[in-house]
């Protein structure tokens, strides 16, 4: 499935991670090509940061191995020391040294190189981040953001084969985050950088990567396109841990029709489902669009105002509630009647699990017994 | 991996053990009769040394929290002259350790003392023709303990005043409170338990003086210790009383850590904002102010001034090459203690850090037990099993060789410095592990990702982030080597004098002007760990303020 042609910055292959005989992630593989920003979006405690943290070589595999450029550096009983990998790391709560300046800091991981050119990239780094006027200054005197941008030219330094971020925006100012995520991905190109980020926050997972894994009860669910994440989950818990939505109950017409509520769409339907076999349709809020020329016309329930656009709850005949991401200039009263089409160019659709099927057609035998 | 693991729980254990064996020793000799002296003693004198215990607790109670809560309130809550400078000056009765505050106030109300020859002087009253208070008397031995150990109950409340969410006390000005109401009903209940755990610190202190109860002929249980090692010579007798002692502490000991636990959860919000202190008006100004002077006046200006004058009056007489040997055998054996126990409590500390696990944390725990055993304990403690030791391998000498080693440890400064590191361990570790603490795992682990193997991250991170704990782990010991006195006393080696034990002998033979330089030399360098402190309370309030 890879293309082989182009050497992997970095392979994980088959990993498995375990504390104290308890497995936090299990067989998971990605790969990632040179240059490019991949992101593992999950919960908390979902195994991320253990992966990570097996990357940069501070835990062992316990199933597996990781390669960078080619070049085994962990699998069963043997791993290369984080020391010879090669790796930066940002972390958590930056991990500033607070003896040192800020120069001194990001002059660390250089000691290697002759003075002069150690100063020359020191330099260099804080000028790209703006702060060549705080070099003298010690790390508890900088702001949040400051200390983030420390932390992030300190591991970028030494020129690392990868660049690893735990959670790097996670102590800053919501506003904050997804314009910092967005400058450090910036930075990130102009030098070329493969770097792997750990978030629980998709919009700093958008903002920031190339290819998101989200990463959900030990295990890696998809590995894609942040568009492709949204519109086209690999399962159900993808679909649900990003973005909004609604699973809205249908059956298979054929292989490429299915009928819901609202009326038949179409998209490829997975193998597994015959004709006539009971699934759910993710429908995203931005999938129904407010259209007054359109005959369908569904109640308000609710309404909820975002700024730019009104986030409606719309209530279909059975009683079932949509969502509809509308521009604001739309302004309805809850109650009042209003006309949408679906617009779904992606079909994301679930096979239900067997129990959900028998209760689903056992509320349907209680619902003609009422009538 | 698994064999580093176990060689950090065997030495951690194996330190705990060590310093745990004085306790055990005494506590084992429940089980040694004791013969008609111990029936002697609970016949005649040990309900004296309960009572008196007791009397001397609930005096030190009383005293402690007068001075201590009420400074702290004020400093904290309060604005009037002098306010900063009393946040720290209140520390300082901290350098002057109790048994020499009790030699001062003796020198000055004694009947040849200034206060009563003035009084004399300017009533023309003779001797028997006045009442005047009786300083050597339990109420008197409160009195000094009280002065000088307030500074923990001042230390913990007002840190719980500071922390105390400030929006509880705001809300309870606007549910309809005054100031006064607020801080019965709110402030004071939510730093209760603060205020016991640094209650316990006191009465543990109290339980362990030896200096001022035996000066003042108070019987309790440090001196009964004392007069039965040496006078009754009955060593099991004498570790039975401590054992009883032991328990007092025990209970002590558990107030102060259910306190603490469960201060940690009295605080409902995390946020600090600046304090509104509220302007005092009128003579309650010059009543705060003076409150807080008088405080420190009587627990140190006066004390202090007063060996300071005795000191230069017998200047001429005291200051001569016997008090340099006096001096330097004190920094002598306190540098070595403070370098010892700094080392231990590293090991300590690391063991901790490198491998958190139930058995290094307990054996940690543990080996910080000490500082809650009474110095008099502890020397029990020591000399039993070190003389055991010393018999032992002096009879195998004899029998193999025919060379007779004496006492090889307890007549050597081996057995003073384990005492003191049994007594002083927590102090070493407490700041040695709150330097760890500053150093997050992840510093490592961003070192180590920038290049450098473990060995080297030590001298690169470690040692420059851990220069002024270890800097001040060694002073505090160093301090506390330096005024302590009990064990000092038991296990010095022969001729071994001490500024300490200079101090209270020549006191003892009631040469108070004479002990005075000695005792100043101590208070001076006491002083040291309250400029400390003050500078470190001073950096938290810079903290907050940002």
């Amino acid at each position: 499935m890879h293309n082989h042609a182009i050497m992997m910055q970095l392979e994980v292959n088959e990993v498995t991670v375990a504390y104290d005989g308890k497995v936090v992630i299990e067989q998971v593989s990605f790969a990632l090509e040179p240059g490019r920003i991949g992101c593992l979006l999950g919960p908390s405690g979902c195994g991320k940061t253990s992966l990570l943290r097996a990357i940069a070589g501070f835990e062992p595999v316990r199933q597996g191995e990781i390669k960078l450029q080619g070049k085994v550096v962990s699998r069963v009983h043997a791993m290369l020391a984080p020391e010879r990998r090669r790796v930066g790391m940002v972390f958590q709560d930056f991990a500033l040294f607070p003896h040192l300046s800020v120069e001194k800091n990001v002059a660390f991981g250089l000691q290697h190189l002759p003075a002069r050119q150690r100063n020359t990239r020191v330099a260099e780094l804080l000028a790209l981040v703006g702060m060549s006027e705080l070099a003298n200054v010690y790390p508890h005197q900088l702001s949040g953001g400051q200390q983030q941008r420390v932390a992030l030219i300190r591991a970028m330094a030494p020129r690392p084969d990868i660049l690893l971020m735990d959670e790097p925006f996670s102590s800053m100012d919501a506003e904050l985050r997804e314009q910092l995520a967005r400058e450090v991905r910036v930075l990130l190109k102009r030098d070329g950088i493969t770097a792997v980020l750990v978030t629980h926050d998709q919009i700093e997972a958008f903002a920031m990567a190339d290819v998101i894994g989200v990463v959900g009860d030990r295990r890696l669910r998809q590995w894609d396109s942040g568009y492709r994440i949204y519109h086209n989950p690999a399962d159900r818990f993808v679909a649900d841990f990003v973005g909004q939505g609604v699973m809205l109950p249908g059956r298979v017409l054929d292989k490429q029709r299915i009928e819901i509520e609202l009326g038949v769409v179409e998209g490829p339907v997975p193998e597994s489902c015959q004709a006539g076999c009971p699934i759910e349709v993710l429908l995203r809020p931005d999938d129904v669009i407010h259209d007054d020329a359109s005959e369908l016309k569904l109640e308000v329930k609710e309404k909820a105002f975002r700024g730019a656009e009104y986030l409606y709850t719309l209530k279909l005949p059975s009683g079932q509630a949509i969502l509809c991401m509308v521009q604001s200039h739309h302004n309805h009263q809850v109650g009042e009647m209003i006309g949408v089409h679906l617009a779904m160019d992606d079909l994301a659709v679930f096979p239900l699990k067997p129990e959900d099927a028998a209760r689903m057609a056992a509320n349907n035998t209680t619902q003609h017994e009422a009538h | 991996m698994m064999r580093s693991l176990s060689y950090w729980s065997i030495t951690t254990t194996v330190i705990a053990l060590l310093l745990g064996i004085p306790a055990c020793v005494i506590v084992a000799n429940i089980f040694v009769p004791a013969g008609d002296v111990w029936r002697h003693l609970v016949d005649t004198v040990l309900q004296d040394y309960v009572t008196n215990s007791l009397l001397l607790m609930v005096g030190v109670t009383i005293g402690s929290l007068f001075l201590g809560v009420i400074s702290a309130w004020l400093v904290t809550m309060l604005e009037f002259p002098g306010r900063r400078l009393f946040e720290w000056a209140l520390l300082l009765p901290m350098a002057i350790p109790a048994y020499i505050i009790a030699y001062t106030y003796t020198g000055m109300l004694d009947f040849a003392g200034p206060v009563q020859t003035s009084l004399r002087e300017l009533t023309g009253w003779g001797y028997g023709e006045y009442w005047f208070p009786e300083i050597r008397s339990i109420e008197g031995a409160a009195i000094m303990l009280a002065l000088v150990l307030y500074p923990y109950v001042y230390l913990m409340a007002r840190a719980a005043f500071i922390s105390q969410s400030l929006c509880v006390l705001d809300v309870s000005r606007s549910l309809g409170n005054g100031p006064w109401r607020t801080f019965f009903n709110v402030a004071l209940p939510l730093a209760r338990p603060a205020i016991a755990a640094g209650l316990s610190l006191v009465l543990m202190e109290t339980l362990a003086d030896y200096g001022t109860v035996q000066y003042f002929g108070i019987s309790t249980f440090t001196t009964g210790i004392f007069r039965t090692w040496y006078g009754l010579d009955n060593a099991p007798a004498a570790a039975q009383l401590a054992t009883i002692l032991l328990m007092f502490v025990l209970v002590l000991l558990t107030l102060e850590r259910y306190s603490r636990r469960r201060a940690r959860y009295h605080y409902t919000s995390r946020r600090h904002q600046e304090i509104h202190r509220i302007q005092l008006q009128g003579w309650h100004k010059p009543m705060a102010s003076l409150f807080c002077f008088g405080t420190v006046l009587l627990g140190f200006l006066l004390p202090a001034g007063q060996l300071t004058l005795w000191a230069i009056d017998t200047a001429g007489a005291m200051l001569n090459s016997k008090f340099f040997t006096l001096v330097m055998h004190s920094l002598e054996l306190a540098s070595l203690a403070a370098l010892l126990t700094l080392c231990v409590s590293l090991v300590l500390g690391y063991g901790r850090r490198l491998e958190p696990g139930p058995t290094v944390n307990i054996a940690v725990r543990a080996a910080g037990m000490g500082y809650a055993v009474p110095g008099t304990v502890i020397a029990i403690g020591v000399i039993i099993p070190f003389g055991w030791l010393d018999n032992t391998i002096d009879g195998w000498m004899r029998a193999q060789f025919g060379v007779s080693t004496g006492l090889l440890l307890s007549g050597s400064m081996a057995g003073l410095l384990f005492a003191y590191l049994v007594r002083f361990m927590a102090v070493s570790l407490n700041a040695v592990e709150t330097g760890l603490g500053r150093i997050t795992p992840s510093m490592d682990e961003a070192a180590r990702s920038m290049g450098y193997p473990p060995r080297h991250i030590m001298g690169k991170v470690h040692i420059p982030m851990l220069k002024g704990s270890l800097l001040t782990a060694i002073l505090l010991v160093f301090v506390d080597v330096l005024k302590e006195l009990p064990a000092t006393l038991i296990l010095r080696p022969f001729n071994f004098n001490t500024l300490a034990v200079r101090a209270y002998e020549l006191a003892s033979d009631e040469r108070l002007a004479d002990s005075a330089s000695a005792s100043l030399a101590i208070v001076m360098a006491g002083i040291l760990p309250v400029i400390l402190l003050s500078r470190s309370i001073a950096q938290s309030r810079h903290h907050d303020a940002t």
